[in-house]
């Protein structure tokens, strides 16, 4: 039996509350899941001693616009003990403040993977997405002033005028 | 029978102060090597024997603003790198020339987006536009001679009104 089934099948055992969405595309795994098992599945994965996820490779996300979970965290992970590697997807939870603003948020993986505080700060800052207990969420390519989030799908291409500071002439 | 024909066979000859100075000014500018992406790399080409920036007098690219009369901008200008860029330039001492070296300092290039500045002109006063993507070598000589003929021209008093930057914007910043 290859990875691609035994991952699957470990995850199901070991959450069996928890609904698994598993996909394979071009020979890649890709499981997506409830945002609240997000810490729980992640350290499974990086201890089980038969997996061993101990490399983080990247965490990114995606804009879906006008969907209902608008913002997807997508997770890239790899095996070197077994060289394979694994892509998790989780929705962003969406709450509403008192003031109507939405917010996206996940907890932080960085208690798990060192690694995960640059790329989760990389998308803070490009889609606004906030990472629950991350020990250093600040913009990473954007001045710290700036108020926008510029991959979303409502952001101009060519951005907003008079957001971005020059120096005097 | 004036002064010159009388000096001529000591070989002397009568010019101006202010030509002399354009001279040894423009036979002598020092680089700025403000290179920021790929331009960098040709500009660091034009350096090599190949083609050869000593052949005009520039091989003395200062890593200090403050010994520079030339900037060379090579590369894209992010709007987060336009105020240390400005901050640069402000160091070096007057007077002083800037070359927009390729298509992203001069317009945005291919970089039509809201992180990049369209054109360094917004913020710096640029003398030479260099096309190109990457400009050729040869072609930012080209550039250095167009500063050369530029500063030939030039006369001492030329720059007695010259904007000095003001202290506050280097403190602040």
């Amino acid at each position: 039996m290859s990875l691609k089934e035994i991952i699957p099948q470990k995850l199901k055992e070991k959450f069996q509350n928890t609904e698994f969405e598993i996909s394979v595309y071009r020979d890649e795994l890709t499981i997506k899941f409830d945002q609240k098992n997000i810490l729980k599945v992640c350290e499974f994965l990086k201890l089980e001693p038969e997996l061993e996820f101990l490399l983080c490779e990247d965490i990114t996300a995606v804009d879906w616009a006008k969907r209902k979970n608008r913002f997807t965290v997508v997770y890239h992970l790899f095996s070197l003990k077994n060289n394979f590697r694994l892509r998790l997807k989780a929705d962003a939870a969406e709450s509403e403040s008192s003031t109507g603003e939405i917010k996206w948020s996940i907890d932080s993986v960085t208690s798990i993977w060192q690694a995960a505080n640059w790329q989760e700060r990389e998308a803070y800052d490009m889609y606004g997405i906030y990472f629950n207990n991350h020990p250093d969420l600040r913009r990473m390519y954007m001045p710290e002033e700036f108020e926008y989030y510029p991959l979303r799908k409502d952001f101009p291409l060519m951005g907003i005028p008079g957001s971005l500071s020059l120096p005097n002439k | 029978m004036g002064l010159e024909s009388q000096l001529k066979e000591h070989g002397f000859f009568t010019t101006t102060v202010d030509a002399v100075v354009a001279w040894s000014r423009k036979n002598s500018v020092w680089p700025m090597p403000m290179g920021i992406s790929c331009c960098a790399i040709e500009m660091m080409a034009a350096g090599d024997p190949r083609y050869d920036i000593a052949r005009f007098g520039s091989e003395v690219m200062r890593f200090t603003p403050r010994q520079c009369d030339l900037m060379i901008v090579a590369g894209t200008v992010t709007y987060k790198m336009s105020h240390v860029v400005r901050k640069i330039y402000d160091q070096m001492p007057d007077p002083k020339w800037v070359i927009a070296m390729g298509a992203c300092t001069s317009s945005g290039g291919m970089y039509r987006s809201y992180s990049v500045v369209q054109g360094i002109d917004q913020f710096l006063p640029v003398d030479v536009y260099l096309a190109g993507c990457p400009p050729r070598p040869d072609n930012l000589l080209h550039a250095l001679i167009m500063i050369q003929e530029k500063i030939g021209k030039t006369k001492a008093a030329d720059f007695k009104n010259i904007r000095r930057p003001e202290l506050n914007i280097i403190q602040n910043n």
